[in-house]
């Protein structure tokens, strides 16, 4: 089974590195509006959220495509666009539901996660593992584990707190 | 690319907008941040300038990297002539800002005049405009940098902004982007206050191309391994530098009661492992931020746990915090710290100033040399934590005699005051020292005497003289990118061979300044870490510029060069107390009293001292008054200085 883009946003630094090599790799340009991940940041209150392509099931950009430029890759597990069919029209930037399908104003066409052709960049360069390539079965268990763990110490806090009383 | 982003002058008083290409031939001598930064300062004010009048001028820039595939390509980095010291002014800062004015197009800003109301600039894409700041003066360093993304409605808005202390023109107040990341030193936040400015924001999206990209993205891998694979960089990224704290103290190399002790004792709340816990007792498990393309990840974030901030977001306390609001006042509290911390980030001001003042007033309140009356009735006795706090905020607002006197610096201030209150004033060129103790380290003491911008640890510090490294592993660090076939010594109590040291990493440092990478990559605390020699090859796959190890040291000296010129045109000479290449007797007449056997009862030796400044003088060319010799000019291309090439 194709592995996919786990992001674990507890974990991210806020740092950027994931948009820098992003695309640098794929355009060789800096210019975070040129990443396929980008960091929301709410600096207030120290939250980092990378948003990137989902690669979904049912894919509203491919769902909406006019001349069908969006087709599933089942090896890679991604949602690819064809830019010899493409016609720039952008409706896969507007239905997208997380603002993954990105739209770059200086080559005007639409670009998304690739998922570097099975070796993330992104997750290549991110030493805290916010951002994990990992089989799509494997991130329910990782979340449980870690659900688990917060069960597991509610327990042993509560068992404390007996022992005190 | 990288090399095509431009220089803007900006006049506040006329709104004139110029801008410019920056010539390959003026990138080779300068490279940019720092350096390139000095040599405009040089160029663009006139001797004797007013530092708080329309003719001084601010440059804002980021290195020649900034924003490149090289790691950590963060800093911003501000000069000026400096208000507090009326000599250079110079600050760096970590965050984002840099990078997104790479993006909108620019890598040096000079801005002179002043406005006639409350302004900031904004740049985005090429496009550069002077914007009302009338709602937004006198917010706090956060609320106006969210106030101006709410104003242009784009979230993704970078601002160097100074609070209400630059408003209020305090000497030290200094420049800040995001939550916490300072350009602290030397009052840079107070020239902007001077000049109506209460903000620079940047927002671009505009291609920088990479010279050679699959080599430098390849070439980064190895080079964010080199970095975060030494000890020093890992402890960071998971207790921050409050680490070095806690080493430092427990040897006894902490100004404690100003300069009265050089340890603190009764530490435990403040200990590295403890604000670790708050911040994770506040911020859950993974609570450590890194700056712009880092993986080091040093800075902590927390909130105040109790007391009336209680709640209050904020980033740190870093190691200087610790030493300003625990150690100096003999408050070694983290309540204390962290909403000390909070308070100078809000209001915009340098932690490290306004602590060593405060702890400066303090031992002039217990010698009697300030009374209740100076202090309005304030008890500035040791420990005083409630007093530290609130003199935190009389120095931002002026209040009071003492509040508005220790505003305007110690030198100032010492005037006011004075009786012998110079005397305990712990400075050089008019800048507090750090609360690090160098009686030990007579390395680290020469750096801190002859530092370019005063008082200084990020200038020229051999930090890593205190490792006790064997000889021949400081000889393959010392020795290259040029020979040195000297003394040197392993013994951090020693004399011999220091100076070399100071001299290289004054280079060192200034390179990495030039390049816009931060200092944790490079040898200040960690001995594995890059140097010149991977500078060579990442600056090639970044910019294509062809360089060699030593060309680019040869840029750190020629720029180190200029910022000796403009100190000297600016009244710098070699033992004056207040403008000079010295430090304040303590350090000679005054042995330590606490830490470790090889630290306690010891002090610096001054007439080795003295040969110290006269073989670090013969290292840099200069003469035994600290003028450069005309020869050292011409070999480094500066005899014509200035010379006006942008």
């Amino acid at each position: 089974m194709a592995k996919v883009l786990y992001v674990d946003h507890e974990k991210c630094t806020g740092c950027r590195l994931c948009e820098l090599v992003c695309a640098v790799s794929h355009d060789g340009i800096s210019n975070p509006a040129r990443s396929r991940i980008r960091v929301l940041k709410w600096e207030a209150e120290g939250i980092y959220i990378p948003m990137t392509c989902q690669q979904c099931q049912d894919a509203p950009c491919l769902n909406v495509c006019p001349v069908k430029a969006i087709s599933r890759d089942e090896e890679l597990g991604r949602v690819s666009v064809d830019y010899n069919t493409c016609i720039g029209c952008r409706s896969c930037v507007s239905v997208c539901p997380f603002g993954a399908m990105n739209f770059n104003a200086t080559d005007r066409r639409v670009l998304k996660c690739d998922v570097c052709d099975g070796d993330p960049q992104c997750v290549r360069f991110c030493d805290v593992k916010a951002v994990d390539f990992i089989e799509a079965g494997e991130v329910a268990i990782r979340k449980s584990r870690k659900a688990a763990k917060r069960v597991s110490d509610a327990g042993k806090q509560a068992a404390d707190l007996q022992a005190l009383i | 690319m990288a090399l095509n982003r431009k220089i803007a002058y900006i006049d506040l008083t006329t709104g004139d907008i110029q801008t410019k290409a920056i010539p390959l031939a003026v990138r080779k001598k300068f490279l940019g941040g720092r350096g390139l930064d000095a040599y405009l300062l040089y160029n663009h004010t006139k001797k004797g300038c007013d530092p708080l009048g329309p003719d001084n001028a601010l440059m804002i820039s980021g290195g020649i990297l900034t924003a490149t595939c090289a790691s950590a390509t963060s800093r911003t980095h501000i000069m000026a002539k400096s208000p507090l010291t009326g000599m250079l002014g110079s600050a760096n800062m970590g965050g984002f800002f840099a990078p997104e004015l790479a993006w909108a197009g620019f890598h040096h800003l000079v801005i002179k005049g002043k406005a006639k109301n409350p302004s900031y600039i904004y740049i985005h894409n090429g496009e550069i405009e002077i914007r009302d700041a009338r709602g937004i003066w006198g917010q706090s360093v956060t609320d106006a940098q969210w106030s101006i993304r709410q104003e242009m409605g784009d979230e993704e808005i970078k601002s160097c902004v100074c609070g209400p202390a630059g408003e209020n023109l305090v000497r030290f107040a200094n420049v800040m982007t995001g939550v916490k990341n300072a350009a602290g030193r030397t009052g840079m936040g107070c020239v902007m206050g001077s000049k109506n400015l209460k903000a620079v924001s940047a927002r671009g999206t505009m291609d920088i191309e990479i010279a050679h990209p699959v080599e430098a993205l390849e070439y980064n891998k190895g080079f964010i391994s080199q970095i975060t694979s030494a000890k020093v960089n890992q402890t960071q990224g998971t207790l921050g530098t409050p680490f070095i704290w806690g080493a430092t103290n427990s040897w006894g190399g902490v100004r404690t009661r100003n300069f009265q002790y050089n340890q603190c004792e009764y530490s435990d709340d403040i200990e590295p492992e403890r604000i670790d816990e708050i911040c994770e007792e506040t911020m859950g498990p993974y609570h450590m931020t890194g700056c712009f393309g880092c993986q080091v990840h040093c800075r902590a974030q927390y909130k105040i746990p109790e007391g009336p901030l209680a709640g209050k977001y904020d980033e740190g306390p870093e190691y200087t915090s610790l030493g300003a609001f625990g150690a100096e006042t003999d408050t070694p509290r983290a309540l204390t710290v962290l909403t000390g911390n909070h308070l100078v980030d809000q209001f915009g001001m340098d932690n490290l100033e306004t602590g060593s003042l405060i702890s400066w007033a303090m031992e002039l309140y217990e010698l009697g040399i300030i009374t209740d009356k100076q202090t309005d009735g304030l008890d500035l006795s040791w420990g005083n934590d409630e007093a530290v706090l609130e003199m935190v905020e009389r120095i931002a607002y002026r209040k009071g005699f003492l509040g508005d006197a220790l505003a305007d610096g110690g030198i100032p201030a010492s005037k006011k005051i004075g009786k012998k209150s110079f005397d305990y004033l712990i400075q050089v060129k008019g800048m507090s020292n750090l609360h690090s103790d160098e009686r030990a380290t007579p390395a680290l003491a020469l750096n801190v005497a002859t530092a370019s911008r005063g008082s200084d640890h990020l200038r020229s510090r051999p930090a890593i003289d205190l490792y006790h490294l064997p000889e021949e592993v400081l000889r393959k660090i010392y020795s290259n990118p040029v020979a040195y076939d000297g003394p040197l010594s392993s013994e951090h109590t020693e004399y011999i061979g220091k100076p070399w040291q100071v001299f290289w990493q004054e280079n060192l440092y200034m390179g990495v300044d030039c390049l816009g990478i931060c200092k944790y990559h490079t040898v200040f605390l960690g001995v594995t870490l890059p140097t010149f020699e991977e500078w060579s090859k990442v600056l090639y796959f970044n910019t294509g510029i062809e360089m060699t190890p030593e060309e680019i040291w040869e840029v750190a000296r020629r720029c180190n060069m200029i910022e000796r010129l403009f100190n000297l045109r600016e009244g710098l000479q070699r033992n004056d107390l207040e403008k000079g290449d010295m430090l304040n007797h303590r350090y000679f007449d005054e042995p330590c009293r606490r830490g470790a056997l090889d630290v306690i009862g010891i002090s610096i030796d001054k007439k080795k001292f003295v040969k110290m400044v006269d073989e670090l003088y013969r290292h840099q060319g200069l003469d035994k008054n600290g003028v450069p010799k005309p020869e050292t000019l011409e070999s480094l291309g500066l005899e014509n200085e200035p010379s006006h090439l942008v």
